[in-house]
């Protein structure tokens, strides 16, 4: 009989309790509950003696508690593997003898009494998965790709239990995968990006060689959309180039006093002139007084302008783009720019910032957007310690809110600190509520 | 804490069947992984995956004999009736595809080396988008087997088209490549081979469709529905 270490003994004691604790959780009657807790007491301080035989468990190399007098209070095997959220199968020998709700998800619900190889035909796990059990290792885990959908992530961890079982949990590593795909994608989208216009740049000036110049007509139109594929890879670049100079200064925060006021009036202008609308499609609406920011002028101007851009692009242009500014704390200050256009489905909000996220691409590329605007504003918001919020109903348009932090007039600790403290933007979606 | 399982009276028979299928899906797992790596690898340049994949085909063909050895025992001393003998059947059939499909990666990934690391050929970018739908449907076909799905079986079949569509484009482009610089005429010779191999692994999982349909169903698919072979264009062979 293996010895009864006083570590065995406290096991035992903490299972107990544990299973006591459980028991409590699925809602039982506080009175077992106590029975339960002093039965494993009883048995752990009889484990601890190891005067009597008897009074142990009959199987000391996994403690086990003492029988517990109503045993509807555990919870069923299927119970805990329906609450875990990974998809789960116990295997005994090759053959699946459980599997929980997400695991017949992903697997198809065939795999009941099937061989595991049929559910999970990776030819890496499958030597894992059959191999003799008992192993070396009673843990092992391996990353596996293209289980259920093609090339989505896993990492597979199979639990050697006792006797022939094996307990086998597949883990999501989508997300651990995606910022490293989010990088190599970015640059693959830039070229791309740059890389279209440039192709029908070079047709065109292929084209006019061969003699399409003659014609004065067909010139013009051509160097009409020469024109605007060029400065389409301007804008192109400019932006990304805005980008990596806000990602360059992310740690130093801007301490330009900004008089609000008049930088949204000249920015809006800018932006209507700019991008061909009358000055009329913009309503300015201060709420407070003059309020200054702490901030780089450039940028803010640039955060405005692509808001406001944006507002006037995807609104419908009837009812003009509403911006307000006003204080709205102690430290900091809200602009909002509104407008009336179709909205933004929920599920595209959270991906908005994404570099060359676009909603309708086609759509999107005719007026001239390069995909960056969002995530510009998104870095400026993060440089200047603010947070953005971009509410959206569809059919009656979208709001975007910009917090910034007021410039403080005297240096107070708090203060700053409270500044700070706003990190990520946060995005909310508002759907109907009927 | 296994639930003894008392649905077959004859439970060593259920066990070759499982056996059988098991067999066949890790054959599967083999193949489909192959056929991705494989062309991960010409994407890459990747000359070790390449090499990996080579040797690696010889463990698809031990499975093939060991499938073929198994069905054929459980025919000749079970004598199994009806949709267990399609089972058997169809258990043979696809091994010898899913056999086939390992040779096309196995070929694909001999051809790695060829390409060099600094080749652009323009073609060459078509190349993912057309692996991916042939990689989907044999993954896809697989799995309408491992569950005997014929509806899912059905939906393979009507992807390979597309395939053929992928398959004639990069043929045009290629040919066009070609014409335009002497150059290129090698190199663009394998990647045709490549489009073909992979045109190819999308009849055979059309192929294993069809028998993942007959084995669940008895019926044998419409001929209409599995569709024109795509027109053989000159100077093609069989590989």
């Amino acid at each position: 009989m293996p010895q009864i270490t006083p570590l065995r003994a406290i096991v035992a004691l903490l299972t107990t309790f544990g299973l006591g604790y459980v028991a409590y959780t699925l809602g039982a009657e506080p009175l077992p509950v106590i029975l339960a807790c002093i039965g494993g007491l009883a048995g752990g301080i009889a484990l601890g003696s190891s005067g009597n035989p008897n009074a142990v468990p009959s199987e000391p190399a996994s403690p086990e508690p003492p029988p517990i007098s109503d045993e509807s209070l555990f919870p069923t095997l299927e119970e805990l593997m329906n609450a875990i959220d990974d998809p789960s199968l116990i295997i005994v020998g090759r053959r699946v003898v459980r599997a929980n709700p997400s695991a017949l998800n992903l697997l198809g619900t065939h795999i009941i009494g099937e061989d595991v190889r049929l559910a999970i035909r990776h030819p890496a796990a499958a030597e894992r998965l059959t191999g003799e059990a008992g192993a070396e290792e009673s843990r092992v885990a391996m990353e596996l790709v293209g289980i259920g959908e093609l090339e989505r992530p896993w990492e597979l961890i199979i639990h050697e239990l006792k006797g022939n079982a094996r307990f086998i949990r597949l883990a999501d590593r989508s997300s651990a995968h995606a910022a490293e795909k989010m990088r190599a994608d970015f640059v693959a989208n830039a070229s791309h990006e740059l890389r279209t216009p440039l192709a029908s740049l070079l047709g065109y000036i292929e084209t006019l060689q061969d003699g399409a110049a003659k014609d004065k007509k067909t010139r013009n139109r051509f160097l009409e959309i020469m024109h605007g594929e060029a400065s389409r890879m301007q804008r192109l670049i400019g932006d990304l180039m805005s980008l990596s100079r806000i990602e360059a200064e992310k740690y130093r925060a801007p301490a330009d006093d900004i008089d609000l006021g008049p930088l949204i009036e000249e920015a809006c202008r800018a932006t209507c002139t700019e991008s061909g609308f009358d000055s009329t499609s913009v309503e300015i609406r201060p709420e407070t007084g003059d309020v200054h920011i702490a901030g780089d002028r450039v940028q803010v101007t640039q955060l405005i302008s692509n808001l406001v851009g944006n507002a006037l692009k995807y609104g419908k242009g009837a009812d003009p783009v509403v911006v307000g500014y006003g204080s709205i704390s102690e430290t900091m200050v809200r602009i909002t720019v509104q407008d009336h256009g179709e909205g933004i489905a929920p599920e595209h909000l959270p991906r908005l910032t994404e570099r060359f996220y676009r909603i309708d691409p086609g759509r999107s590329r005719s007026l001239g957007g390069t995909g960056l605007g969002l995530a510009i504003v998104k870095h400026i918001v993060e440089r200047h310690r603010g947070r953005l919020n971009i509410e959206s109903e569809v059919g009656s348009g979208t709001k975007v809110s910009v917090d910034l932090p007021k410039k403080p007039s005297a240096m107070s600790s708090s203060r700053n600190e409270n500044v700070t403290k706003a990190g990520t933007p946060s995005l909310v979606a508002t759907r109907d509520s009927r | 804490m296994m639930p003894k399982n008392s649905e077959h009276t004859v439970s060593a028979f259920d066990d070759d069947i499982g056996e059988l299928r098991a067999l066949v899906s890790e054959m599967g797992g083999l193949a489909e992984t192959a056929i991705g790596d494989a062309i991960h690898a010409l994407i890459r340049h990747d000359l070790e995956t390449a090499s990996r994949i080579v040797e690696e085909d010889s463990r698809i063909d031990e499975l093939e004999s060991e499938v073929e050895r198994l069905a054929v025992r459980l025919i000749a001393l079970r004598a199994p009736m009806a949709n267990d003998l399609r089972e058997a059947v169809a258990a043979i059939k696809i091994a010898t595809v899913l056999e086939r499909i390992g040779d096309y990666a196995k070929n694909i990934a001999k051809r790695v080396p060829i390409f060099d690391h600094r080749t652009d050929i323009e073609p060459l970018s078509i190349l993912p988008s057309m692996a991916q739908i042939v990689q989907e449907m044999v993954h896809n076909v697989l799995d309408a087997f491992a569950a005997r799905d014929a509806e899912v079986a059905k939906q393979v079949i009507e992807r390979d088209s597309a395939v053929d569509d992928f398959y004639d484009s990069l043929f045009r482009a290629l040919l066009t490549y070609m014409m335009e610089n002497s150059h290129n005429i090698t190199q663009s010779t394998h990647l045709l081979f490549i489009a073909k191999n992979l045109e190819r692994v999308g009849d055979h999982a059309t192929n294993i469709a069809e028998m993942v349909y007959f084995a669940a169903t008895g019926d044998y698919l419409d001929d209409r529905l599995v569709g024109e072979p795509p027109v053989p264009e000159a100077g093609e062979t069989e590989e």
